[in-house]
């Protein structure tokens, strides 16, 4: 509990930051536009339109198209800036839309009066129509401030820090103390956030001062305050922090957190780790510099960047070309195998393989068609998955795709019988699953392996050395073992990873080559 | 100091207004009568482009309204809209304030003017903090004159100002704004639907049938010369109501 509350002030307050931006931004878009709706019918379905199927993407998806899109034109790509303008686009709608139901809803005797009076069609807007659409236009805002903070948990994995940091990862390490912290955070935030907007606006229908200026001073300090940390954030990116990626699921977390440290340790420069980042997303930042190191796996990029559906022979060979491949094409250096891999595996309940008596995936070939899988969203759509379910030709009763902190708990219950998982998983020992034999060999190896960013490599080789220094020192059953400290045992992945470095001897490499 | 000349007007593919002129001097008070959709509030709105006619043209002391910008022609234009219109976001002081607020006077000028009127309109000068939905209909209709007469226009269009009153309140209004326009010289244009309004108030009446004007006179002439069977008819329930009163009235004092 302590260690999570002590990341507390700072993901709050750039989950402030997060929140606060889109919507003025939003707001600024927003308003405006309605303005311009409400004079022609042809904008206000075109605009309405578009914020509608704008809003009909799911926030989730709209964040991570952020990514592509920025980088398509050259933008910085991962961070504040994707989530930024994924969350204006998403707090649009609501306040676009009430801004043009309001104007549209003014009684016509009162735009009549007003140009009776004779106002210009901008005295109109300014005297009447805007106020008097106000309240409904406040009431769009306070809308959108709730749904941004909800949805800007989701900019964790685009690489902005959020409350999303304790829900994705706490999801994953099954840290239901990380999650909660991480829920009543935001709703803490949208409740004073909705209620400082209510003040606003009782203040001023009501014409009181008073209430008017200290929720408009309350506003006031957030933005400011919001801003300053972002402006330090933006600050301390200039200067000299290394930055450490992860993927989302708990042995990144151990990684990101053992390389982060052993730098820190050798060469005392500051670290930090972006943790729950997408697994392209994750890429993507090491090659434009926004992340300086990371673990990825042979076969995934083998794969995903390198394109390849051909079987690759050799866990040496695969990681050579790809070495080759990276430094070529993306500047990216592979300074070391961790010494374990993970790969993709089928894994059964024991007493159930035992039963039908599997112990290779070609004995399930036979009796899958009374069997159910289940995978995390990746797999079933993934080459692997094709490859694997080809050579053995399986053909399961039912295939169920869903989160991988949640499949372990559907074998374990026997909602499915066949899981996809992962080899290095700290529960396939807890929970007593048998991992699958490839008899056939399709599987291709995924040796973990650390890349650094060309920044990295040029700015700090010393940092670079430390990490070669990791070469070999993980082997799959101390890489489980860590994983099932965070998993089962509830340990942070940090203080696994201290304890890690602390037993490494120096100077004692050994390279575990095979399972 | 109005000339309307061949105003015509259609919405769509129906002719609202069709080859009405008209003129109306300075000081003097114009009438329109006639039943709904006659068209007489629409070729009012025509006089401050409220409307813009499709041919013909107006001219207000000898100069073509529609050469002028038309948010500038209407601040010189007092216009009093049935039901008040006032602004419900604004108070009272506001509402009347607003035209002079627009022509930029001063606030102090602007101030002692709302004050002015206030006394003039017999409002309470107590309500200028209130806001309209805190007044009565009666009130309300007052403020909307007031609003009208804010920036000393040379002319007043009315739009069946008191017709969404009770009869009572009506009554005290038409009388005192009588008073008061006698006491301006007011060039005005009243819509009304009321026959015994326009017999009240105006010097002429321009009674309208289906978009033409089918006689202007002064109520006198139209009383005793109607132009048509339409006009008669319009005559007929003042007539009868009169009628009424006149026998009521007879038995008493016969009694």
């Amino acid at each position: 509990m302590d260690e999570e509350l002590a990341l507390l002030p700072r993901l709050l307050t750039a989950h402030l930051g997060l929140t606060l931006f889109p919507l003025l931004a939003g707001t600024m878009l927003s308003v405006p536009l309605g303005v311009l709706s409400s004079r022609s019918r042809r904008v206000e379905h075109l605009v309405l339109n578009v914020g509608a199927v704008i809003q009909t993407v799911p926030s989730l998806a709209l964040l991570a198209l952020m990514v592509p899109v920025l980088g398509a034109i050259g933008a910085t790509s991962i961070g504040y800036l994707p989530a930024f303008v994924a969350l204006t686009l998403y707090s649009v709608l609501p306040v676009l839309r009430n801004t043009v139901t309001a104007l549209s809803g003014i009684d016509r005797t009162l735009i009549e009066a007003a140009r009776g009076v004779g106002m210009s069609p901008r005295e109109r807007l300014i005297h009447v129509e805007l106020p008097l659409a106000m309240p409904m236009i406040v009431a769009g805002i306070r809308t959108a401030a709730v749904w941004t903070v909800g949805a800007a948990t989701l900019a964790t994995p685009v690489g902005a820090d959020s409350l999303g940091n304790y829900i994705f990862s706490g999801l994953q390490t099954r840290n239901a103390t990380a999650v909660l912290v991480g829920c009543a955070g935001c709703a803490a935030l949208a409740l004073s956030l909705d209620g400082l907007g209510r003040m606003l606006l009782a203040g001023v229908t009501s014409r009181s001062r008073g209430i008017t200026f200290t929720a408009a001073a309350a506003f006031a300090t957030l933005y400011l305050y919001a801003g300053a940390s972002l402006a330090v954030r933006a600050g301390a990116g200039q200067r000299d922090t290394i930055t450490i990626g992860a993927k989302t699921f708990t042995e990144q977390y151990v990684l990101s957190e053992v390389l982060a440290r052993r730098i820190e340790r050798a060469s005392g420069l500051d670290c930090e780790v972006k943790q729950s980042l997408g697994s392209s997303v994750v890429f993507d930042a090491l090659r434009d510099g926004t992340i300086d190191a990371y673990v990825d796996y042979s076969g995934t990029l083998w794969t995903t960047v390198m394109k390849r559906t051909d079987a690759p022979v050799d866990r040496a060979g695969i990681v050579r070309q790809m070495s080759a491949f990276l430094r070529q094409h993306d500047g990216i250096t592979v300074v070391a195998s961790l010494g374990f891999e993970n790969s993709y595996a089928l894994a059964m309940r024991r007493a159930r393989a035992e039963q039908l008596g599997v112990q290779s995936i070609s004995d399930l070939s036979p009796v899958a068609g009374e069997l159910s899988i289940g995978g995390d969203y990746e797999f079933f759509a993934r080459p692997e998955w094709k490859r694997i379910s080809e050579a053995y030709s399986l053909q399961f009763r039912a295939q169920t795709a869903m989160d991988s902190s949640l499949m372990y708990q559907a074998i374990e219950h026997g909602a499915v019988d066949v899981l996809s998982a992962f080899s290095t998983d700290g529960r396939i020992v807890a929970l007593d699953l048998v991992v699958l034999d490839d008899d056939r060999q399709v599987i291709p190896p995924y040796d973990a392996v650390i890349l650094v960013s060309q920044a990295l490599a040029r700015r700090h080789p010393h940092a670079v050395d430390a990490l070669r220094g990791l070469s070999g020192r993980i082997d799959a059953s101390r890489m489980r073992n860590m994983n099932r400290q965070v998993d089962i045992d509830g340990r942070s992945p940090r203080s696994v990873a201290d304890e890690f470095l602390d037993g490494l001897a120096p100077g004692r490499g050994r390279s575990d080559r095979l399972r | 100091m109005i000339e309307a000349r061949e105003l015509t007007k259609s919405f769509g593919s129906i002719r609202a207004v069709e080859g009405v002129s008209f003129d109306v001097s300075a000081g003097e008070l114009l009438a329109l009568v006639g039943g709904s959709g006659s068209g007489k509030t629409t070729v009012l709105r025509m006089v401050n482009r409220l409307v813009e006619p499709d041919h013909g043209s107006v001219r207000i002391a000898g100069e073509y309204a529609q050469r002028r910008d038309e948010h500038v022609l209407r601040r010189t234009i007092g216009y009093v809209l049935q039901g008040a219109g006032l602004f419900p976001h604004m108070t009272v002081e506001e509402n009347i304030g607003i035209t002079p607020k627009l022509l930029r006077w001063n606030e102090e000028l602007i101030a002692r003017r709302v004050c002015e009127l206030m006394r003039l309109l017999e409002l309470d000068t107590a309500l200028a903090t209130r806001l309209p939905s805190q007044l009565s209909g009666g009130q309300q209709q007052r403020v909307g004159v007031a609003r009208a007469l804010a920036a000393r226009p040379s002319i007043l269009l009315l739009d069946e100002p008191f017709g969404a009153l009770d009869p009572l309140t009506r009554d005290r209004l038409q009388q005192s704004f009588k008073q008061l326009r006698t006491e301006l010289r007011m060039t005005a244009v009243l819509v009304t639907h009321d026959m015994m309004e326009a017999f009240l108030l105006a010097d002429r009446i321009g009674v309208l049938e289906a978009g033409r004007l089918v006689q202007i006179s002064t109520p006198r002439e139209i009383l005793m010369h109607p132009a048509s069977d339409y006009v008669e008819r319009l005559m007929d329930t003042p007539r009868r109501q009169a009628k009424v009163f006149d026998e009521l009235m007879g038995g008493v004092s016969g009694g």
